[in-house]
């Protein structure tokens, strides 16, 4: 399945699209126009691609990752060996079967893991650091589509994404409605509110704030901002949990001793896990592909891109919907699940929506809620 | 049609193919499939067992999860040509308001409920001075989600009372469709069709 660059174009600038259903890394290869105004050149996407895309093109499901995540959904990732990140949910015979559908997932433009972000070299060979363009989500659904455009896939069985994955998904439905039959959005919004772009906030200065960090121009040096990015980590592993699941799993205990220490060591578990969080969390991501993945987070509001109301966004929409919410995710709530349900109801197109009783909070989405997958199961197998 | 409950068959006999159709408390989608199935109808649901709203995804409906006390509020007048309200305006807490919402999002309304004037119900009461459990009301009193019980005679004084029409009335006594004679003492069961 790793076939780096098989589907590159060649030298005549020619792409085979059946080559690159293979899955690995590509070069658009047209330039990305981006919401902010400029385009970037010779955008490089790396992603995967699961089971067989069917003669009519017709069953194939694109799954939208989250921040952090990768393009190894269902396969154990080259580098690390872990496995992919919703293989308990992507494969044959999983809700999200291969057997039947042919599955791709894309890394995000912006990312350090495959696709071109800040970290990739720009046209001086430099890294871009900073200069690289701020991004939207919408940029992001853009070098999909265009991921699409060069596997010749005109239209999806469904787009699928949680959290981030989600707001691609909305993204990916109100701006390309007629490339896609079915959308399912797990535990998202449609807009991020004050107290989202609040913990993105805390986030990105614990970041900019290390001297490590150096105005981004860290590339060369090999340590980048490590202390401050495993910050932004911790701060926001918190809102992906539940109080409920924080206490369970760790409560007051203390780690590996029987008193507290009347210091600042991580005397409590929960302490220790956080910092295990974040520390593990800076072997693989990059400090400013986490500023820019968050500023693009924080940027959409699919409501404001359609005149300030949300059923706009869907107006004309044939897709089916399908919306998810968990009761004890306090980042997306139920709430914004039911916006915009209720947009969608507004603008005449099929939805449903659910909340799922799960303990996990915003990490639910990846957990084990037999739930979930019947929801996921029944809706896509329609 | 796969074998419906009595009271929807007689609703799903009674809606008009191609209409737009919104089953409140659709539990696992039996009525919305079949009227989908066998009628064209743009079936939609509200429900508010994520298990049920679940199943109903997994036949391809669209299904809202939702609480018919505080959620209808959120659709649009008259966006359905009926609203259909089986076996759950007596799990509302307040009924009356309920009724009003269904006949403002739905042009008609089809209203199912358990009729507790049924000479079994009233026997159980006046012989063992107990609350009944019966087939159609199977659970105790303690735990039984039936929070508004309701008798024929009852619901239409609150039709009359709201100024709302009786379009057809329909009545069962087990499975069986009965007429409408002492239908306060014989029916187990009423299907009332409304409008405004």
């Amino acid at each position: 399945m790793l076939t780096g660059g098989a589907g590159s174009p060649n030298r005549s600038g020619m792409v085979d699209p059946a080559l690159n259903l293979a899955g690995g890394s590509l070069i658009l290869p047209q330039p990305l126009p981006l919401d902010g105004g400029q385009s970037l050149e010779r955008v490089e996407v790396a992603y995967e691609t699961y089971g067989k895309l069917n003669a009519e093109k017709s069953n194939a499901v694109l799954i939208c990752h989250a921040l952090t995540g990768d393009h190894h959904v269902a396969s154990p990732h080259p580098i690390t060996g872990k496995a992919g990140w919703w293989v308990r949910t992507v494969g044959p015979g999983k809700p999200i079967d291969t057997d039947r559908y042919f599955v791709i997932c894309a890394n995000v433009l912006g990312s350090c893991l495959g696709t071109t972000g800040p970290a990739s070299p720009a046209g001086d060979g430099q890294p871009w650091a900073m200069r690289f363009p701020v991004i939207t989500i919408r940029d992001m659904v853009r070098t999909l589509v265009a991921l699409l455009d060069s596997l010749g896939i005109d239209q999806l069985h469904a787009v699928i994404g949680g959290s981030m994955g989600g707001m691609q998904a909305l993204s990916f439905a109100a701006n390309w409605p007629e490339r896609t039959r079915a959308v399912l959005v797990i535990a998202s919004t449609a807009r991020h509110s004050a107290q989202n772009i609040a913990f993105h906030e805390v986030g990105r200065q614990a970041i900019m704030a290390d001297p490590k960090w150096e105005g981004g121009n860290y590339y060369a040096k090999g340590k980048g901002p490590e202390s401050g990015l495993a910050v932004a980590r911790m701060a926001a592993h918190i809102t992906y949990l539940s109080e409920a699941g924080l206490t369970e799993k760790f409560g007051r205990r203390l780690q590996d001793r029987t008193e507290k220490t009347f210091g600042f060591d991580a005397d409590f578990q929960v302490e220790s896990y956080l910092r295990h969080q974040g520390l593990s969390f800076t072997d693989r991501f990059d400090a400013n592909s986490y500023l820019y993945i968050t500023r693009a987070m924080d940027y959409f509001d699919l409501a404001e891109e359609h005149g300030g109301r949300l059923a706009e966004a869907f107006a004309g929409v044939k897709a089916r919907f399908c919306l998810v919410s968990f009761d004890t995710d306090w980042l997306y709530p139920t709430a914004e699940s039911r916006v915009i349900a209720h947009a969608l109801n507004a603008a005449g197109a099929p939805v449903s929506f659910v909340e799922l009783s799960a303990p996990f909070g915003h990490d639910s989405f990846l957990l084990d809620v037999p739930a979930q997958d019947r929801v996921i199961a029944g809706f896509l197998n329609q | 049609m796969t074998a419906l409950r009595p009271d929807l068959a007689i609703i799903a006999a009674n809606v008009a193919p191609g209409s737009r159709v919104l089953d409140i408390g659709c539990g696992d989608g039996a009525l919305l499939a079949a009227l989908r199935n066998d009628k064209q109808v743009d079936a939609r649901g509200m429900e508010l067992d994520p298990h049920g709203v679940a199943e109903c995804v997994a036949k391809g409906l669209s299904v809202m999860q939702g609480d018919a006390d505080t959620d209808l509020s959120d659709y649009p007048d008259a966006a359905f040509d009926y609203a259909i309200l089986s076996q759950t305006l007596q799990t509302t807490k307040r009924p009356d308001m309920v009724l009003d919402e269904l006949l403002r999002v739905g042009r008609k309304g089809f209203v199912s409920f358990p009729n507790f004037a049924h000479w079994k119900v009233r026997a159980s009461l006046l012989w063992n001075g107990r609350m009944p459990v019966t087939r159609l009301l199977p659970i105790a009193w303690y735990e039984t989600p039936n929070i508004h019980h309701v008798t024929i005679r009852d619901f239409r004084e609150l039709v009359a009372a709201k100024g709302y029409r009786i379009e057809g009335e329909w009545f069962l006594s087990g499975d069986r469709q009965i007429g409408p004679l002492a239908a306060n003492w014989r029916a187990e069961h009423a299907v009332f069709q409304l409008s405004r």
